[in-house]
């Protein structure tokens, strides 16, 4: 089973990688959420898939499954989460102000108006 | 009373939470964060006698017994930063009343200010892997915030890479988080030390060990710099001084804890690839400095030239190179934080960053040229100052342990900086006034006198301000050379902390 979730994380991380490297801004953002859902799932992978009750007791359960990387993954969730919806509005507001949304644009225009 | 070491944390948040309600109210927000900055210092203070008096201070958050919880650790070294963190963070805040503008005062500003020193703090204190990346992302959002907020050109043109790189590299951190988890199957940091320990560090710990060293140089800038000079040349002065005294400080923290706590096993390895990146960041900071002849690029690249020498001195790891990255930690939080200070001051005084456009600036501003002199001196190593200590016992360090060219290196970047910084201190101090810059002044004489009085006394009164800031830095800048006896007894209880992590361990798992 960990060796699918492997597979998947790296295609997530290729995906993601690949998207970071292009111009457009909106595209690096969505690069950076396909980054972000690898690393949880490799969260979950790492901490082992093994067969058990959901973490919840009461349930009469023998063994249950490991509730630790669960609360990892439930923080970094809302923490990218803040992190993106910033970095959206920062692209939304750098395009309405500089009115490109390429990042190689960018850096042409602040060149000319640093020289 | 153990509580003690989680106030460093709590009350700039508690602050940061109060000011949230009051953002129009400009005086009320700087007479509560200067209290407040104030109480931090005392705070930390009392926290580094108290270790002082009686060794390592735990604090299980919640009463959870390590390694179930989440643990507080104040052993000397975090408790010197803490302190050195809060002297610089009300220093910068007093600069802030005087540059940062109204404009940014009524949007948040000091929230912002605030939750970064939470993070700084928190970074220092915890003694948990997972809490470390939280605290990491507090003082990381709030740096967005602070190099967005104003929201001019050159900010909104550097602040969506600052933010992607640090994405990434957090993105990587929870990486490492979790293979390491995987690894070991625990968090805290004493418990995972232990583990390693008993494990023996080879094969996959030492990739993960390569792997946190990634994510903390680009956070701290040890050769995966490429992001911070343009980074670090958008937001005001008062927000660079918070950035280049503690954001980079705080990613250095973290490798030398995690070098000498958590992955000391294997250091032929590991070691060997910090010493080489600390060799190329003096390099190429030191080149940069020099190349440059704005002074925003100068500065910036002088936080790198720091950088690289305390990363030298953990990759030569004997006692007394540890003893001189506390020491020479301690200096550079409070050297960088006065530079940027005042760095501000001079580009306010010559309304340029270009060496070209300034000139004969001493006549005017002669306290300025004078205090930046000496700083220039205390960041080269001059004796009787703040850098000589400690970048006397890594070098020696770095020769106990035969590192003989990288030593090299380190004496050369110094030589570096004191050109870099002599040739702000020439250019900009001697010479004569650019005519440019005289019928500027003559033309702003005679729009003064028309203005209202009451203009002319704020501009006066924000000087004074800047000037307070600078000369507190200043006087410890020069107390810490001055007493470097005194320091010294702190900075290698500190030390040996680092060189033995057993102590460490013991400290936070004493009921085993």
């Amino acid at each position: 089973m960990e060796w699918i979730m492997a597979v998947a994380i790296g295609a997530l991380f290729m995906i993601g990688v690949y998207l970071i490297l292009t111009k457009s801004l909106l595209r690096v953002i969505l690069g950076t959420s396909l980054l972000t859902h690898g690393v949880h799932l490799l969260l979950l992978t790492m901490a082992g898939l093994k067969r058990g009750a959901a973490p919840i007791l009461g349930s009469g359960s023998e063994s249950y499954v490991d509730p630790l990387p669960q609360a990892l993954i439930l923080t970094s969730i809302v923490i990218s989460f803040g992190v993106t919806a910033l970095f959206f509005v920062l692209a939304y507001r750098a395009y309405q102000t500089r009115g490109t949304d390429e990042i190689d644009g960018m850096d042409a225009e602040g060149k000319e108006a640093d020289s | 009373m153990n509580n003690l070491l989680v106030l460093p944390v709590l009350l700039p948040m508690v602050i940061a939470v109060f000011l949230m309600f009051f953002r129009k109210k400009v005086v009320l927000q700087r007479v509560v964060g200067l209290v407040g900055g104030i109480a931090n210092v005392l705070i930390a203070g009392a926290v580094v006698l108290r270790v002082r008096s009686e060794g390592i201070q735990t604090l299980q958050l919640g009463g959870w017994e390590p390694p179930y919880g989440i643990v507080f650790v104040a052993d000397m070294f975090a408790a010197l930063l803490v302190l050195a963190a809060s002297i610089t963070g009300l220093a910068v805040l007093i600069y802030s009343f005087a540059s940062i503008g109204r404009e940014r005062e009524e949007h948040y500003y000091y929230t912002f200010f605030h939750f970064l020193l939470v993070g700084v703090y928190g970074s220092f204190m915890t003694g948990d892997i997972f809490n470390l990346f939280v605290f990491f992302e507090v003082m990381l959002i709030s740096s967005y915030a602070l190099i967005t907020l104003g929201g001019d050109k050159k900010q909104l043109r550097e602040a969506p890479k600052y933010l992607l790189v640090n994405i990434l590299s957090s993105t990587l951190f929870v990486a490492s988080v979790a293979y390491l988890y995987a690894a070991v199957g625990t968090l805290n940091m004493a418990h995972l030390s232990q583990r390693i320990t008993e494990a023996g560090q080879g094969g996959v710990l030492n990739v993960i060990a390569v792997l946190f060293l990634i994510v903390f140089s680009l956070k701290a800038g040890l050769f995966l710099f490429f992001w911070l000079p343009g980074a670090y040349g958008a937001p005001p002065f008062a927000v660079r001084a918070s950035f280049g005294a503690l954001l980079t400080k705080v990613g250095l923290y973290a490798i030398v804890r995690t070098f000498t706590l958590i992955f000391p096993g294997d250091p032929s390895f590991t070691h060997g690839w910090i010493a080489g990146m600390a060799a190329a960041t003096m390099i190429l900071g030191g080149i940069g400095a020099v190349a440059y002849r704005d002074i925003p690029r100068i500065l910036n690249y002088n936080v790198l030239i720091g950088v690289g020498f305390v990363a030298f001195g953990l990759s030569a790891s004997t006692r007394d190179a540890l003893d001189g990255v506390v020491f020479y930690m301690l200096h550079d939080i409070l050297s960088k934080g006065l530079l940027f200070v005042l760095g501000g001051m001079l580009i306010a005084a010559a309304k340029t960053d270009r060496l070209d456009g300034m000139g004969g600036l001493i006549r005017r501003r002669p306290g300025l040229g004078w205090m930046f002199f000496i700083l220039a001196l205390a960041l080269t190593g001059i004796p009787p100052l703040s850098g000589f200590a400690g970048k006397v016992l890594i070098v020696r360090g770095g020769l106990e342990e035969g590192m003989l060219a990288l030593s090299l290196v380190a004496l050369a970047s110094s030589l570096l900086t004191l050109y870099s910084l002599v040739k702000i201190f020439r250019e900009a101090f001697w010479g004569t006034e650019p005519e440019v810059q005289q019928e500027d002044e003559a033309v702003r004489r005679q729009k003064s006198k028309k203005t209202s009085k009451a203009a002319n006394m704020k501009s006066t009164s924000g000087a004074a301000l800047a000037n307070v800031s600078a000369v507190v830095l200043l006087l410890f800048v020069i107390g810490i050379g001055l007493a470097s006896n005194g320091v010294y007894a702190f900075a290698s209880q500190a030390g040996e902390t680092l060189a033995n992590p057993i102590l460490y361990i013991e400290a936070v798992l004493k009921g085993e």
